[in-house]
């Protein structure tokens, strides 16, 4: 882990634009990083704009109906309760979204926060926090929940926080591998010597040298939170019906898979779409932070 | 300490490789994965041997007669043990078991039962009267906590022996005359006190192994394992892998033997239903303890002879917790029930021959009609909704629905929701709890409307009002009415003739369905697959099997029928 | 390396006895008893129950009683399986649940690593892309949509494997196997595209290749190495994962391992049960942790000086 960084000890003259200024122009370069991005955008504004723009009502049920195969005035199909697809989704796609990206930032933040404090100082406040991870870690996680349910009863802000609460932990193991890496090597005692301060040592080279595989596990862990949302709805937690979110209605599809696959397929792919769109504008991401690769 | 890294790459060209290795080698695992296996069908190989295979839904808790209270506990147990009197496997009429014959006093109070004296454990020790003398005495032990202790109270003396009025055991109405004849007393005529001699909670239990592994009152001792575990029924139990699978084999002591077909029955703990049904696609079993809804109309286009749809001795209703303000007067609960489409409910949604419920006592039961108090009828529902003062539903609080978890009660909840909604614009809304909080929320009476089941444990309307009593651990709905508990629990007792009872039920339903403190939704449906080969196989109202029945045609003839969609 | 390991099973102590701790408050404060039912439940029967299993006494003194019987290693009765102990229930779980695990390991190690290695070789080409692109299916393909999916094509429509069961039928281990394994090997392969990327970039790999050794020579005998640092890191909190998830495989496929238990008792509310489990994972989860742990720094030279040196 120690070896990608070396490199880094000739950045130190340099005065170049921002690191932000120059990750957008090379991000501007990669095609797949720009047609991730604009899927993603497209998304995010389809979601916002949903309640103007979706064909039906996503709660009237057509019993007669059913499930029907896609067709002209039913894109994606309806359900068994005989409710429009195409809206249910893009309706799922509000919930899925929001809560994949909230609880993404909570874990990000508190698993940033917790690894780089135990990576910055190590010894025993690091030996301290690492195995308070390792308690978390060991928690019967369903009797948590189930607790938390009867607490603080129902609540979409308790869903954000649960997961975030279960998400953070690697995260911060990450982090902290990082940092621990980073804080002892050569050039971040060079730049020490040269009287730059903490805070620029940090800004200039902790941070970018983390932000890659941080980026990364993010793009990993958006997708796994909305999967979390839909076992923690299923569960009593989170929202509940007539709401719908995409990890939920592709738990729904299952169930039918072999009668009804449109129930499955359509969600999956709206799932798999964004987490395709995110990997490869993580990776862009990743290529256009790289300390390194502004070299090339 | 440390941790594991993510993909930190970098875009370092690396030279040009020779790759093939790394193809040659995913190739082969891919073959040793893929290339083997064949699947061996339990159905085919069970038809040749005799051993049927047996969904049974979850792993039971415990085969002790005495302290068991679910489904699949039952399928095991009556397996293994059996009472006095057997049920007839169609008609559900009482035939002989372990009593070869009986006789009923005049007054319906005294029975005198006659045990075979071939009757016998599966040790070889003789079963004789007293074994049941000494089991129902252990069945009324408190530390027991016999769930089903109810069963016996019928006796005289019973309910008061367990709640600890008599000290005596000798005062409770069971006597063993002789070995072979048994004598039960009871406190009134109790027309359907033979059936509760077929539940297993008054199997006799054999005291000298019970004895050996602990104290009679003794939860949790080892006598229920194979090798240690002695009944009197048509098998014994040979094998027991927790959550794999339970094997019974064929008891050459049974006092039938000669006629029993089966060699073996495999129990196995089918969880999920969707796996089931794949397996029995797969052939892996012969029965199956359950469909998913959305399969029975493909098993119904293709017409299947699989598929076993039968009426079930159940009720699915949602309780109604008057305590609640604006559920406390009659009118809203009235407006509520005639607002549910019950046809749409069960021909869309659990379509497995439901059929629709206005009153709590399924139809037919011993030839009891319930009454029909109201229709399907959303004008009149506005009307009584308006006359409680939410005109159009405004001002009518939100309601909330609970449900324990499961996918079938929220496709109900969210058919009801919506129904309610557009009928008598009014907002509701979902709570799923797991299943233990559902427990907890409901008997504390915290909740407004609840989602329920009742099954019966036999086939009498009484089963299924006295839910309603005052004071019963099952109502949990706050509704009390002195009348309703007179009539179920001073009048009917004394009846003279069937009809007049009947009558004296009638009489009862018609309160509880003008309060309603419950809304009934739909009668259950038994929904099985069941492969052509299982033969004597009868379909009845409490969806009981008879093992001792059952035979596997010969594998070639099953073969012409191979029923694999 | 041997101080090292001592000090963190040293370590484990503490964390062990908080997680106990933890979970024992958790369960007993969660609502509904072990012995609440559908069927209402006369209060003098649950009080026979509590007695019998010494939930009548201060839940204080039943925590200190639970804390003994633990060191001595024994983790009490089940609630829920009438007459079975806790540790007879795990005794009979742990032999599947360890089998499903190791096997999901082997293929995502051997498909991981493979697909990784591959990939870093041609790096922005086919070559990389296409079994990138399959480990992002895997990643976001959870195991209760993989595992039907399996059955259904390899089971029922080609009939080819069983779909259900654990050692009962030839074959029945492949499904539940691979679905299990299927996400990781896909995390794998991410991993060790990663870390065979920077290795091959290295100074050493340069001079091996300009002293004319063989591709594949360079590969096995120095890239890998080096380049497998990361996912013998991870194979560590992955065991856990493979052991902790393998309750919805073993729900699909009717396998009677560990997972299947631990959601049961979480249901059941048979809190031996569920506390036992927890300080059994929780065990495992450390062990595994060291372990994978200890093999990094084995790997990695660097990292061996800086435990010399610190300790």
């Amino acid at each position: 882990m120690a070896e990608p960084v070396k490199d880094m000890t000739k950045e130190f003259e340099e005065h170049g634009s921002s690191l932000w200024k120059d990750a957008w122009i090379k991000l501007r370069k990669n095609h797949m990083a720009l047609f991730g991005l604009s899927v993603l955008v497209i998304l995010i504004f389809s979601s916002l704009l949903t309640p103007w723009i979706a064909p039906y009502s996503y709660e009237a049920q057509n019993l007669d109906l059913g499930a029907t195969a896609p067709s002209m005035a039913h894109w994606l199909g309806t359900d068994i309760f005989g409710r429009d697809m195409l809206t249910r989704i893009m309706y799922g796609g509000r919930v899925s979204l929001m809560v994949g990206f909230i609880a993404t930032a909570v874990a990000l933040v508190i698993g940033i926060l917790w690894g780089a404090t135990a990576g910055f100082f190590g010894g025993r406040i690091d030996a301290l926090m690492m195995r308070i991870v390792d308690i978390l870690y060991a928690l019967p996680f369903m009797i948590f929940i189930v607790l938390l349910m009867v607490v603080f009863g129902r609540n979409i802000l308790l869903l954000f926080l649960a997961i975030g609460a279960v998400e953070w932990l690697t995260m911060a193991r990450i982090v902290r591998g990082q940092v621990m890496a980073l804080r002892n090597l050569e050039f971040v005692e060079a730049a020490n010597s040269l009287g730059l301060s903490q805070w620029t040592i940090i800004r200039r080279h902790i941070i970018p040298n983390t932000l890659g595989p941080v980026i990364v596990y993010t793009t990993l862990t958006i997708p796994s939170v909305m999967l979390l949302e839909a076992f923690l709805s299923f569960l009593g937690l989170g929202i509940q019906p007539p709401e719908s979110s995409w990890g939920l209605l592709i738990n729904y599809g299952v169930e039918t898979m072999e009668e009804y696959p449109w129930l499955l397929m359509f969600p999956g792919i709206a799932l798999s779409l964004t987490l395709f769109a995110l990997n490869f504008l993580g990776d862009g991401l990743r290529d256009a932070l790289d300390p390194r690769t502004s070299k090339d | 300490m440390k941790t594991f890294d993510s993909p930190s790459c970098s875009k370092t060209t690396s030279g040009n490789i020779h790759s093939g290795f790394s193809y040659g080698l995913l190739t082969l695992i891919l073959l040793l994965l893929v290339g083997c296996g064949t699947s061996e069908n339990n159905v085919s190989n069970g038809n040749r041997d005799s051993i049927l295979h047996w969904g049974n839904g979850t792993e039971p808790q415990s085969l002790d007669p005495h302290i068991a209270t679910g489904v699949p506990e039952h399928h095991i147990i009556t397996s293994v043990m059996e009472g006095l009197v057997l049920k007839d496997r169609k008609t559900l009429g009482p035939i002989p078991g372990i009593a070869e014959s009986w006789t009923i006093s005049d007054d319906g109070t005294v029975y005198t039962f006659k045990l075979r004296k071939n009757a016998k454990w599966s040790n070889g020790d003789p079963h004789i009267a007293q074994d049941y003398v000494w089991s129902w005495w252990r069945a009324m032990q408190p530390g027991l906590g016999n769930l089903y202790v109810y069963m016996l109270f019928p006796i005289k003396n019973a309910q008061k022996y367990y709640e600890g009025e008599i000290k005596d055991f000798a005062d409770v109405g069971i006597k063993a005359l002789d070995n072979h004849t048994l004598q039960v007393t009871l406190t009134n005529a109790t027309p359907y006190f033979l059936q509760l001699l077929d539940h297993y909670s008054t199997f006799p239990v054999h005291q000298a192994t019970i004895e050996k592994f602990g104290t009679a009152d003794q939860r949790g001792t080892r006598w229920t394992y194979e090798g240690n575990l002695v009944g009197n029924g048509a098998f014994r139990l040979a094998d027991w892998k927790i959550n794999r699978r339970i094997v019974v084999e064929k008891n050459p002591l049974y006092w039938d033997a000669t006629n029993v077909r089966l060699n073996k029955i495999i129990f196995y703990p089918t969880e999920n239903v969707t796996t089931e049904e794949r397996m029995f696609r797969a052939g892996q079993l012969h029965v199956s303890n359950d469909i998913p809804a959305d399969k029975i109309s493909v098993y119904k286009e293709k017409r299947d002879p699989s598929l076993r749809l039968a009426p079930y001795l159940g009720v699915y209703f949602y309780r109604v917790n008057i305590n609640q303000p604006h559920l406390a007067d009659k009118r809203v609960r009235q407006a509520l029930a005639m607002s549910i489409d019950r046809d749409q409910l069960t021909k869309n949604i659990v379509k497995a021959g439901e059929t629709p419920a206005y009153a709590i006592t399924p139809p037919g039961t011993i030839g009891y009609q319930p009454p029909r108090q109201f229709n399907f009828d959303p004008e009149a529902a506005r009307q009584l909704l308006a006359d409680a003062g939410y005109l159009n539903g405004e001002g009518f609080p939100t309601t909330e629905i609970l449900y324990n978890t499961n996918e079938a009660h929220r496709k109900i909840a969210v058919a009801i929701q919506q129904m309610w909604k557009e009928h008598l614009n009014i907002d509701i809304q979902l709570l799923n709890q797991e299943w233990k909080v559902y427990l907890a929320s409901e008997s504390a009476g915290q909740y407004q409307i609840s989602r329920a089941g009742w099954i019966g444990d036999y086939v009498d309307p009484n089963n299924f009002l006295d839910l309603f009593l005052c004071d019963g651990g099952n109502n949990r709905t706050g509704w009390c009415n002195e009348e309703f508990d007179r009539l179920i629990l001073e009048v009917a007792p004394k009846a003279k003739t069937h009809e007049e009872r009947l009558a004296i039920f009638t009489q009862a339903e018609n309160i509880l369905l003008d309060e309603m403190p419950m809304l009934p939704i739909y009668i259950y449906a038994s929904k099985r697959l069941i492969h052509p080969s299982v033969k004597n196989y009868d379909s009845n109202l409490l969806d009981q099997p008879s093992y001792r029945d059952i035979y596997l045609e010969s594998p070639i003839e099953a073969a012409e029928k191979d029923t694999n969609l | 390396m041997i101080k090292f390991a001592l000090g963190r099973l040293l370590q484990a102590i503490p964390v062990l006895l908080v997680v106990i701790t933890a979970t024992f408050f958790l369960v007993h404060s969660a609502p509904g008893g072990p012995f609440s039912a559908d069927k209402a439940v006369p209060p003098e029967v649950i009080k026979a129950l509590e007695a019998q299993y010494n939930l009548d006494q201060p839940v204080w003194q039943q925590y200190f009683n639970y804390l003994g019987d633990v060191v001595k290693g024994d983790f009490g009765p089940s609630f829920k399986y009438s007459g079975r102990t806790v540790n007879e229930l795990i005794a009979a779980g742990l032999p599947t649940t360890a089998e499903l695990a190791f096997y999901a390991m082997l293929i995502a190690v051997g498909i991981g690593v493979l697909a990784g290695v591959t990939a870093s070789l041609r790096p922005n080409t086919m070559q990389d892309y296409v079994p990138m692109t399959a480990a992002m299916i895997g990643i976001c393909m959870p195991s209760f949509l993989l595992g039907p999916l399996l059955v259904l094509v390899f089971g029922i429509y080609l009939d080819w494997l069983p779909i259900s069961g654990w050692g009962d039928i030839p074959g029945d281990k492949i499904l539940p196997s691979i679905t299990l394994g299927t996400g990781y090997a896909a995390y794998i392969a991410r991993l060790s595209r990663g870390g065979m990327l920077e290795v091959l970039s290295q100074d050493y790999i340069r001079t091996a290749r300009a002293k004319g050794l063989s591709e594949p020579l360079i590969i096995i005998k120095h890239a890998l190495r080096g380049g497998l640092i990361p996912v013998v890191a991870f194979l560590g909190p992955a065991f856990a994962g493979l052991l902790g998830g393998s309750f919805v495989v073993e729900t699909i496929f009717q396998i009677p391992g560990l997972g299947r238990f631990y959601v049961q008792a979480a249901f059941n509310r048979d809190y031996t049960l569920i506390l036992g489990m927890t300080v059994f994972f929780s065990t495992l989860i450390i062990v595994f942790n060291l372990l994978s742990d200890m093999l990094a720094i084995w790997l990695n030279p660097k990292l061996r000086q800086e435990i010399r040196g610190t300790k």
